[in-house]
């Protein structure tokens, strides 16, 4: 076991500084293609959601591109002018954009890369508790990865190459319509994906309970490993029934059962309540990690404990219970009954309760501290204002009979780009810049990283307000062209896109420059503020941190 | 710290696991769940099936209060049936029981069987559209231009009246759909005997 062997190298070297420490690195391939330590790993999951971030949204780029004009002008210059082909590669891409930004971007980097990182630091472990299945998680996501890539590239529906599904896979567009082993390939990937996350949580889940130092009672855990925890637990209920829907998707498509299909007495609806029994906690396996990310940030640079840190982790958790029960707010158009359509109107709307306990938190915690204005608190506090103006959307979604308008148009879209987009990438952002130091050892450029999030900032906003106006208009999502009525709106949409990617640029430079150029991080560059065990540490950390665990019996209060 | 080795971890992990594992159970089970779900409550327009219509005398309240059914036939998948009702909309009393007829013809040259599904609009009205005898409940089997004629015996059940989603309905729409069955089952439908007995009969 590697772990194994790590301990017996402790043991021998256990005494000595952790410069020494940087011998015992394994060569380059070992390192970084086996490997088996936690930061190297979230490293690797860092970099992989950044890779694949930039193809998710470079699909996101040529739709708004097409978009930004009546008419089809950019689709058919990748199929010979061929409109219908055009057409559907459309859907292609809003399928990959989809599951590349929730899959392959956001829960890579959210768990993966900052949950790897610093819940085994936060928590005084000296690493994951299973450290070889923390590598099979990481490269079962990037094989995923490489099969979503496939599909696109082999045949759908007849006569055209790629599953365009949308990222729900609906049947029986997903079965009869997409004769093709594309839609095969995609659920092979988001089977293979779904294991790695299944994987990881499970990981994360016996990290949190069994390996916290001693006196690190759960109720002082910082709160980025209380949501880490809370996301752990809705992986392991959620997922599992995704990759049941998905197998008996795959067994109707080849082997000729009826699950999903009316002819032998199946039911299509089934498959919509399967997918968002797991699509909706999915949605807060995306969020909670930004909620902890944004906790620490704002704790840090108020210089202030979060403040009612019980009620912020147990927030957390009650959005995770109620998340499982609130599903078909997303089928109020299937033909729900009334009754069933007041409860999960009704469901719905109790979530803005914990969720507003977080948000008055996070104000709160503000209220009164030393505050500071490092790009991390600008992401953060950025966050709380994407993050509420999608939450008020969401309420107004919620109303089953406000839905019926509302549904499958550009509002749900504003709605859930407002939260997703903005509010779990603005979070992702947060933790980038107030982590960047401590991962790599270079400060960030400061001037670069506040013009990212400024430019960003306006871009997004201009990319998104727009298609709220849009949506109310009755502008249906998922379409490549439209009348000229939606001209004016989509126009600016895209005009924004190019603002946001301008923010983009920015950010390269900005990483490129700091990581060959920046200065030299110190171990708490933060200051008082930052309270949690990873800044106890060099940057970057030694490569095994902990080697005695730290002592935190005597530790005062919560983070 | 020998992490792997802990049998805490491994505890750990191991009902970690077996929750996920009976997660994957859930969505199965959800299968038959769903379907006896819809069953018991009409969702989704499933209609109800019944033995026998209500006793006259607990009609008489009702005043004779009728409601238009219409009928919808439709062939899927290529099975190379003529399939439509045999009779325009029909206004039934309520609680009353009635049969009505759906003509199938074959165009094919060799012998085919299919089977129909079935569903009703409003879905609010499905829980109340009750059927005694209906083709739909097994695979059907024509000959080379065989012509039947299949009957449907169905009643609308009073409580209608009662639901507050349902009660203002005056129009239902029965509606079937025959899908082809490749590998039909041992036990062939009514219709394989070359006749439409059932349906004289019925007559």
């Amino acid at each position: 076991m590697a772990t194994h062997a790590d301990s017996l190298h402790l043991q021998a070297h256990g005494d000595h500084d952790h410069a020494h420490d940087h011998d015992h690195k394994p060569g380059f391939f070992a390192r970084w293609f086996l490997s088996t330590n936690h930061k190297d790993i979230g490293t690797l999951y860092l970099i992989f959601a950044i890779f694949a971030g930039i193809i998710g949204g470079a699909l996101s780029g040529f739709m708004r591109w097409e978009l930004a004009n009546p008419g089809m002008q950019v689709l058919p210059w990748f199929t010979k002018g061929n409109i219908d082909a055009a057409y559907h590669l459309w859907n292609v891409f809003i399928t990959g954009h989809g599951l590349i930004m929730v899959f392959f971007m956001v829960m890579p980097a959210m768990i993966g890369g900052f949950g790897n990182w610093f819940v085994p630091i936060m928590i005084g472990a000296p690493d994951m508790a299973f450290p070889r299945m923390n590598n099979v998680s990481y490269w079962l996501t990037t094989s995923a990865f490489v099969l979503l890539l496939i599909s696109m590239f082999v045949p759908g529906p007849a006569g055209f190459d790629g599953a365009g599904t949308g990222w729900t896979v609906y049947p029986p567009l997903s079965t009869s319509g997409h004769p093709g082993p594309a839609v095969d390939l995609a659920i092979f990937s988001l089977h293979l994906a779904g294991a790695g996350s299944i994987l990881g949580a499970i990981n994360f889940i016996t990290t949190i309970f069994n390996m916290r130092a001693p006196g690190m009672t759960l109720h002082k855990m910082p709160l980025f490993v209380w949501s880490v925890l809370v996301t752990a637990f809705l992986l392991l209920l959620s997922l599992p029934v995704l990759a049941g829907a998905i197998t008996m998707l795959l067994t109707d498509r080849n082997f000729g059962t009826t699950f999903f299909a009316p002819d032998g007495g199946g039911d299509p609806i089934l498959y919509q309540h399967l997918f968002w029994f797991f699509g909706h906690p999915e949605v807060y396996i995306m969020i909670l990690p930004a909620f902890g990310i944004v906790s620490q940030v704002l704790s840090t640079f108020s210089r202030k404990p979060v403040f009612g840190y019980l009620a912020m982790a147990y927030a957390m958790v009650a959005i995770g219970f109620v998340g499982f029960v609130v599903w078909a707010h997303h089928m109020f158009t299937v033909g729900l009954s009334v009754n069933t359509k007041m409860y999960f109107t009704a469901a719905t709307m109790i979530i803005a309760v914990p969720t507003g306990i977080k948000i008055f938190s996070w104000i709160a915690t503000m209220w009164g501290g030393k505050l500071s204005f490092e790009t991390p608190m600008l992401w953060a506090i950025g966050f709380i204002f994407m993050f509420t103006v999608g939450g008020v959307t969401g309420v107004v979604l919620s109303n089953g009979g406000v839905d019926t308008y509302m549904h499958d148009t550009y509002y749900v879209v504003a709605h859930f780009h407002y939260v997703l987009s903005l509010g779990a990438v603005f979070g992702l952002f947060a933790g980038f810049y107030y982590w960047f130091g401590k991962m790599s050892g270079r400060n960030y450029n400061e001037f670069l990283g506040k013009l990212h999030f400024w430019i960003f900032f306006i871009g997004v906003n201009v990319l998104f307000f727009p298609m709220h106006f849009l949506g109310q208009d009755g502008m249906p999502r998922r379409i490549p062209d439209y009348p000229e009525a939606f001209h004016y709106w989509n126009h600016i949409a895209s005009l924004g896109y190019a603002i946001m990617l301008v923010g983009m640029v920015v950010f390269f430079v900005n990483i490129i420059w700091s990581l060959l150029a920046g200065k030299k991080a110190a171990a708490n560059p933060w200051g008082e503020g930052a309270t949690t065990l990873e800044w106890t540490l060099s940057s970057p950390p030694p490569f095994h941190q902990f080697e005695t665990l730290p002592d935190l019996r005597n530790m005062k209060g919560a983070h | 710290m020998t992490a792997v080795a802990d049998p805490r971890n491994r505890r750990t992990a191991l009902i970690a696991g077996a929750v996920a594992l009976a997660m994957v159970g859930l969505a199965y089970a959800s299968v038959p769940l769903y379907r006896v779900f819809c069953q018991v409550t009409g969702f989704g327009g499933t209609t109800q099936k019944a033995e026998a219509a209500p006793a006259a005398e607990s009609l008489k309240a009702l005043h004779g209060r009728t409601i238009k059914v219409r009928f919808d036939g439709n062939v899927r998948g290529g099975l190379p049936w003529e399939f439509a009702p045999a009779q325009g909309p029909v206004d039934v009393k309520i609680g009353e029981q009635n049969m009505i007829f759906y003509k199938a013809a074959s165009q094919s040259a060799a012998s085919t069987t299919g089977s129909a599904t079935f569903n009703v609009t409003p879905e609010a009205a499905g829980r109340y559209f009750a059927k005694i005898q209906c083709f739909c409940f097994n695979e059907q089997t024509l000959n080379p231009g065989q012509q039947v004629e299949m009957p449907v015996v169905f009643y609308v059940d009073p409580a209608i009246l009662d639901d507050p989603d349902a009660k203002d309905i005056d129009e239902i729409t029965l509606s079937y759909s025959f899908y082809p069955v490749a590998q039909p089952s041992k036990a062939p439908g009514v219709y394989a005997t070359g006749s439409s007995e059932l349906a004289q009969k019925a007559r």
